[in-house]
């Protein structure tokens, strides 16, 4: 690495310095944009104790859902789980714990800690079991709750390209939680699917800035479907 | 008789008006869509970052990469906008789109609804649910109105854990189209071939008759 040449060699290189009992903000939405090769290669370091932030889990075998089988994941900070029987298996067994937040939030709190806001307010879940303890407030006649914001020691996060200064565009509904989660790491990690020379993206089309990304590695990716659904030709 | 999915559905299109900003939930909210009148121009709006979602695809156009908020593959129409889940959870909260359709388990006069956690049943989460009712002034919920074993689903108060509070105003079930005003359940239309009576029988809550109640009209 040199300069603002974010290219790294390996996905060792990649994810190196990950250790037991970080958090790991994680881009994607079902299976769709989801950096499936650093979530291999965490499951390959074997570190333990992790607190995952992402809209899902995976499902058996594939995305996050990989990190169950060997009982890495300690916390999951969700929207939408339970796509998957070891999820469900390991959250019975009381080994695995589940915060489940509401999905704007989710993203709003990512965000937040990228743009350095620690907490922000919002209508959503006010009255219901995810305000419980947390601090109210009226504004206009109406009551919000404090959300705070959440970062991750680390980001994981997939771009379809990607110049070598981290400057990215996403493809599709592939840009999901993406965005927001490459800004909320105190390290971003990004995997996309082609490297090119800065100068080669329209400057205007740019998704999230370079400033962003620490790291920065081409991959080849499955994308599996979760639900193919397809009408008649 | 009580009313199929698809008339519920059918019914509920009938608030869509052209120009409309729309999102519809999962199950019969879906079926929506189906029943948008000819002539009607409105943009579907999808939680993970879509405005302007359009058909499933055939094999050939299927692409991971274009999914919706139930995970299924789909496709966009022309004029269709993507966005990331900040921006999509921002129009849907700052109250820019123009309607939401979803379902519930349960709602209350007071216009609770509970629709995303069964106590004792594996909890998988509420997903956009709690942001939709929050954020949107103008909420259909579709839902039977009693469960299987006769039920009703429309309570004086909500037993299960709330989606969200007083967000409520406009339901349509297989029995009848209600509207909720000042803590009460208002009837405003029957399902054809369905009595007053019996939506009442059926309605544990409060609910407001006043007058001839008109049957619902489907094509």
């Amino acid at each position: 690495m040199a300069g603002l040449d974010k290219v790294v060699g390996s996905y060792e290189e990649a994810m190196a310095g990950l250790e037991d009992g970080m958090t790991i903000i994680a881009g994607g939405f079902g299976l769709c944009g989801i950096p499936e090769n650093l979530i291999a290669q965490i499951k390959k370091t074997g570190v333990k104790d992790l607190t995952i932030v992402s809209n899902n889990c995976g499902v058996d075998g594939f995305g996050l859902g990989i990190l169950l089988e060997d009982k890495q994941v300690k916390k999951m900070v969700s929207s939408y789980v339970g796509e998957n029987k070891l999820f469900e298996q390991q959250l019975l067994a009381g080994e695995l714990e589940v915060e489940l937040t509401p999905q704007g939030t989710l993203a709003e709190k990512m965000r937040a800690a990228g743009a350095g806001i620690p907490a922000f307010y919002t209508a959503t879940g006010y009255g219901t079991e995810i305000a419980k303890g947390k601090d109210t407030r009226e504004f206009n006649g109406r009551p919000y709750v404090l959300e705070e914001s959440i970062k991750g020691d680390f980001a994981i996060v997939k771009a379809w390209k990607a110049d070598r200064h981290g400057n990215a565009i996403y493809r599709l509904a592939a840009q999901n939680f993406n965005p927001m989660a490459a800004t909320a790491g105190k390290i971003t990690v990004m995997e996309v699917e082609e490297i090119v020379e800065p100068g080669e993206l329209p400057v205007d089309q740019i998704h999230t800035p370079g400033i962003y990304v620490d790291r920065l590695i081409q991959g080849t990716f499955e994308k599996r479907i979760e639900q193919r659904t397809v009408r008649p030709s | 008789m009580a009313l199929t999915r698809e008339q519920i559905a059918q019914r509920v299109a009938q608030e869509v008006q052209d120009g409309f900003y729309v999102n519809l939930g999962i199950g019969i909210p879906t079926l929506v869509s189906n029943y948008i009148p000819d002539g009607i121009e409105v943009s579907l709006q999808s939680e993970n970052g879509l405005l302007g979602m359009g058909r499933f695809p055939t094999e050939d156009e299927v692409d991971a990469d274009m999914i919706n908020a139930g995970k299924q593959t789909v496709t966009l129409n022309k004029g269709a906008a993507i966005f990331s889940s900040a921006e999509s959870f921002a129009m849907i909260r700052g109250g820019h789109v123009d309607l939401t359709v979803l379902g519930a388990f349960e709602v209350d006069q007071q216009g609770d609804i509970a629709s995303y956690m069964i106590p004792g049943k594996l909890i998988k989460g509420m997903g956009g649910a709690m942001d939709l009712v929050a954020g949107a002034e103008n909420i259909i919920c579709t839902m039977t109105h009693a469960d299987r074993h006769g039920n009703s689903k429309l309570l004086p108060k909500c037993t299960l854990p709330l989606t969200g509070m007083a967000c409520i105003h406009r339901i349509v079930t297989d029995l009848a189209y209600v509207e909720i005003h000042d803590g009460k359940f208002v009837l405003k239309e029957r399902a054809p071939g369905v009595s007053v009576e019996e939506i009442v029988s059926k309605t544990a809550g409060e609910m407001v008759v006043e007058g001839d109640i008109p049957e619902m009209k489907l094509a």
